[in-house]
């Protein structure tokens, strides 16, 4: 597509493009390893910028450990453990949270169960004393319990006409079936209607341990001050939680098609296949990949092919999925349903050019030069740097990582590019979700739109 | 002043369904909180570009945004979705900059960049390293003069916005019920016409209509340049006299918009579709802004939508949620910070047993008691104390700060408006309060219902 604009567009051009390295100084951001008395450790980002204090902190054991029936309990149990705690009930614990600016909420992924805990430094101790009665007596009062099933109910009632919810419902069901990464992490109607208070009090006796604890800090604390705090915080929890084994799986369904069919003006398009763990020597040519694929913004060469050259999406990405027991790449965009099946077929001619042609030096170039030079971007706050942290404590990527990182993505060459696209990309195993009224696109394999396990 | 993001900003890019699509990660972000005082630094240039640094020293990255003083509302009648239209075309290129480059060199060095549109304003950003920051100046102000658009480009990025309006809007009966409550909250003035604008409208666009637009407002008199992070005034002061300076001064810019006419009636928007599975009742109000109206009420309508909706002890969340149990949850949102009118907005989803009507008599009554009995003063001193307390975290942000300057200066707001919110929100009394809910709850409404296109129970959920 790029006419030129002149000569002189060219010369400026040129100009601009010289890049010279980024010097981001990854030593900017100093993380700290701190062990409690108690033997607690977290990795701490002490930052005085501004007095705000921010915890992250996760267990093994997301919605992929719920009980076979009891889809959603992770979800509905993450919710009720900050509504109310020991000697409050909902009304007085939210007003103590209220009063004194604290936000305490709590998550379930797939894999972890985990909390954020953000408060004013001046409120700080209010804050762990309120986070530690919700980790350690939640109250699960009838009334609460039967307040949050309801709302996750009415969410699942709003999910069935949302085309990335109906999307992500039947990827997973497909691509995972039998296994506990092919459920709705929230559920059905009917395993909502199963979880009760005892499975939620035992949730929380086998996931909330010690044990499996990873915790990251930013903000306005010093590691001196942080270790007794971790121990107040994380006091009374048990030394171990009990743990459950979840398979590893591989994805299933490659080649199929599967349109679920929705009155719309527009179709979403969901595909993806297997790809590599975190944990892969592979792991950074295949984000770089990505990357040049369809990972980077307006830079990617799906977005190039389908919305700068034809205009036919307003956006169109894709992005690796690691998870604990399997791993995936995804590619995701909408567009006019007369134009579906081309642009589908696009999505999967990158797919294919990819793996046969691999990347340029000059691609591979641009995307370390992102890869590296954005990361410090991402610290914009300490609520968002303790997550980054913990993250990469979650992937075991060591305390020298932000030092390391840089050398990791520079160092990957062309050729190993290319051999991650032949070993990942597979156009033949893509396992693709059409929701719409797609032309063109014959579905292979059908999935009614309440198929949904529990 | 605050600085949440509006719900009705829509921008060049969005990371979709991905977004939702991967489940690995559970999104967790803060509730909205109020502006505290940033201690800004401002100047002006000669040719009129309105300065503002927010230093940050956290980590060597600075947001670099421009701010125009244009937006949906500033279009000419019949070329509704210009405004979002010239902010993507911004993109395609310029004498220096060849098409689709201009991101491309930003992610090159490092950076993320995006822009976005409102009613009222059309913004750039980017966030790089500090030492970038030279480099995206001088890009940034080179495409304030030296647009240039290809005929196929213009074309293609057409179908572009029709497809993102087809995502945002007409995919989604949600979305469509929201736009036709607007336009029926707003009958005469524009802020009632869509920002991303009306499908046919926008297919009749073209290059001369974007050019045309670009040349009347994109001038440095009419633009609020913000820079937050790893810099200061004086740091920054040479690098703007550089790239931004030698811009010449544009013609003056009137931004006067059609009135909205007193209209008495109130109005009821029924959407039913099929692909609507569960009910939700919205009502707006007309209310005073900052800029316009009674502007003495707009810190009381800030404490009032925080008593009546600001968390899990608001007075709304206790009767409608907690008491009837009618609803889901309600949300309340006051606008204020527009050039021209505002609004007061009460949205809620009603619970799995409850009916739209038995949702909106709750609402009703507690409505009608509020302007009755009023709001009291514990609650009065209880939402100031914890809105002031929240104020902190509007802080530990790179881009929030420069968000709330850029929104105010394009506004009608000063810098010292947003530094005083602290003490102007301390100030504010019980009768205040109660005067601005007569004020606002008094005036005619906008109710708006969105129901499936068969009882609930027949679908197969």
């Amino acid at each position: 597509m790029t006419q030129g604009i002149g000569r002189s567009g060219r010369c400026g051009a040129a100009a601009l493009l010289l890049v010279l390295s980024i010097a981001l100084p990854s030593q900017a951001i100093q993380i700290e390893r701190v062990i409690s008395p108690g033997g607690i450790e977290a990795w701490l980002v002490p930052d005085h910028t501004v007095p705000v204090i921010s915890v992250s902190f996760s267990f093994a054991g997301g919605s992929a450990w719920d009980p076979e029936g009891m889809a959603g309990l992770a979800e509905l149990t993450a919710v009720l453990l900050a509504e109310a705690a020991g000697p409050y009930d909902h009304q007085a614990f939210q007003a103590h949270l209220e009063d004194k600016a604290i936000r305490l909420q709590f998550h379930a992924s797939v894999d972890r169960f985990g909390g954020r805990l953000s408060t004013l430094t001046d409120n700080q101790d209010e804050a762990y004393r309120l986070a530690n009665l919700a980790l350690t007596q939640p109250r699960f009062d009838a009334v609460d319990v039967e307040r949050v099933r309801d709302a996750a109910l009415v969410d699942l009632r709003r999910d069935l006409g949302t085309p990335s919810a109906l999307a992500r419902r039947a990827f997973y069901a497909a691509v995972f079936p039998g296994h506990a990464y092919g459920r709705d992490p929230s559920g059905t109607p009917d395993s909502l209607a199963q979880v009760n208070v005892d499975a939620m009090r035992r949730l929380v006796v086998e996931r909330i341990g010690l044990d499996t604890l990873l915790v990251a800090v930013s903000g306005d604390i010093t590691p001196g001050k942080l270790g007794p705090v971790l121990d107040r915080l994380f006091a009374g929890l048990p030394a171990r939680a009990q743990g459950l084994a979840v398979p590893d799986v591989t994805p299933a369904h490659g080649g199929e098609t599967i349109v679920v069919p929705r009155e719309s003006a527009q179709s979403l398009i969901v595909a993806g296949q297997a790809a590599i763990p975190r944990d892969d020597s592979d792991w950074f040519a295949a984000r770089i990949m990505n990357y040049i694929l369809g990972g980077g913004s307006f830079s990617s060469r799906l977005v190039q092919e389908i919305r700068e050259e034809r205009g036919l999406t307003y956006g169109v990405s894709s992005f690796l999925a690691p998870l604990e027991h399997a791993s995936l790449i995804l590619v995701s965009g909408s567009t006019v349903n007369a134009r579906a099946a081309e642009t589908l077929a696009l999505i999967k001619a990158e797919w294919r050019r990819m793996a046969l042609e691999g990347v340029t030096g000059a691609e591979v170039a641009d995307a370390q030069r992102y890869l590296t030079g954005s990361f410090p971007l991402q610290f914009s706050s300490t609520g968002r740097t303790a997550d980054l942290v913990l993250q990469m404590r979650r992937f075991d990527l060591g305390l020298d990582y932000l030092d390391r990182r840089r050398t990791l993505i520079e160092s990957v060459t062309v050729d190993q590019v290319n051999a991650v696209a032949r070993r990942i990309l597979d156009v033949d195993a893509l396992t693709v979700v059409v929701v719409g009224e797609p032309e063109g696109v014959e579905a292979t394999m059908t999935v009614p739109r309440s198929d949904t396990r529990g | 002043m605050r600085v949440t993001t509006p719900h009705f900003v829509i921008g060049h890019a969005t990371a979709i369904a991905v977004a939702v699509l991967a489940f690995v990660l559970v999104a967790t972000g803060p509730r909205p909180a109020p502006a505290g005082v940033f201690n800004p630094e401002t100047f002006t240039l000669d040719n009129g570009l309105r300065v503002v640094v927010v230093t940050n020293r956290r980590v060597p990255v600075v947001t670099h945004m421009v701010w125009y003083g244009v937006g949906a509302a500033d279009e000419p009648y019949g070329k509704s979705g210009i405004a979002h239209f010239l902010e993507h075309l911004m993109f395609k290129g310029t004498d220096e900059i060849e098409p689709g480059e201009f991101s491309r060199i930003v992610a090159r060095n490092g950076g993320s960049d995006n822009a976005f549109t409102s009613q009222d304003f059309t913004a750039y950003f980017q966030n790089v390293a500090r030492d970038r920051l030279d480099l995206v100046m001088r890009m940034e102000a080179d495409r304030m003069t030296d647009l240039r658009l290809a005929e196929e480009d213009v074309v293609t990025e057409r179908d572009v916005i029709l497809e993102e309006r087809r995502q945002r809007t007409d995919n989604r009966p949600r979305g469509l019920w929201s736009e036709a409550v607007g336009a029926a909250l707003f009958v005469n003035h524009p802020y009632g016409t869509p920002v991303i604008g009306w499908a046919d409208e926008i297919s009749a666009l073209d290059r001369a209509d974007a050019l045309a637009f670009y040349r009347r407002f994109y001038v440095p008199n009419n633009a609020v340049l913000v820079v937050s992070g790893d810099i200061d005034a004086a740091e920054l002061r040479p690098l703007a006299e550089t790239y931004y300076g030698s811009i010449p001064r544009g013609p003056e810019i009137v931004r006067r918009r059609p009135p909205e006419p007193p209209i008495r009636a109130d109005r009821r928007v029924v959407l039913e579709d099929a692909e609507v599975f569960q009910p939700s009742l919205q009502r707006r109000f007309i209310a005073p802004s900052a800029n316009q109206g009674d502007s003495a009420h707009v810190y009381a309508l800030d404490v009032l939508a925080d008593i009546l909706g600001g968390g899990a002890t608001s007075r709304l969340h206790r009767t409608l949620v907690l008491e009837d149990r009618v609803a889901r949850g309600v949300s309340v949102y006051y606008q204020g910070t527009s050039l021209d009118y505002g609004s007061f907005s009460i949205a809620a989803s009603p619970s799995s047993t409850a009916t739209v009507e038995a949702l909106e008599a709750s609402l009703d009554r507690e409505l009608a008691r509020l302007i009755d009995a009023g709001v009291t003063v514990v609650e009065v001193a209880t939402s100031i104390r914890r809105m002031l307390a929240a104020a902190a975290y509007a802080r530990d942000s790179l881009m929030r700060p420069a968000y709330v300057f850029g929104m105010a200066l394009t506004t009608g707001q000063s810098v010292e408006d947003v530094e005083a919110w602290p003490d102007r929100l301390a100030a504010v009394t019980v009768e205040q309060v109660n005067a601005a809910a007569r004020h606002v709850f008094t005036r005619s409404s906008v109710t708006g219902v969105l129901l499936p296109a068969q009882p609930v129970s027949a679908q197969g959920s």
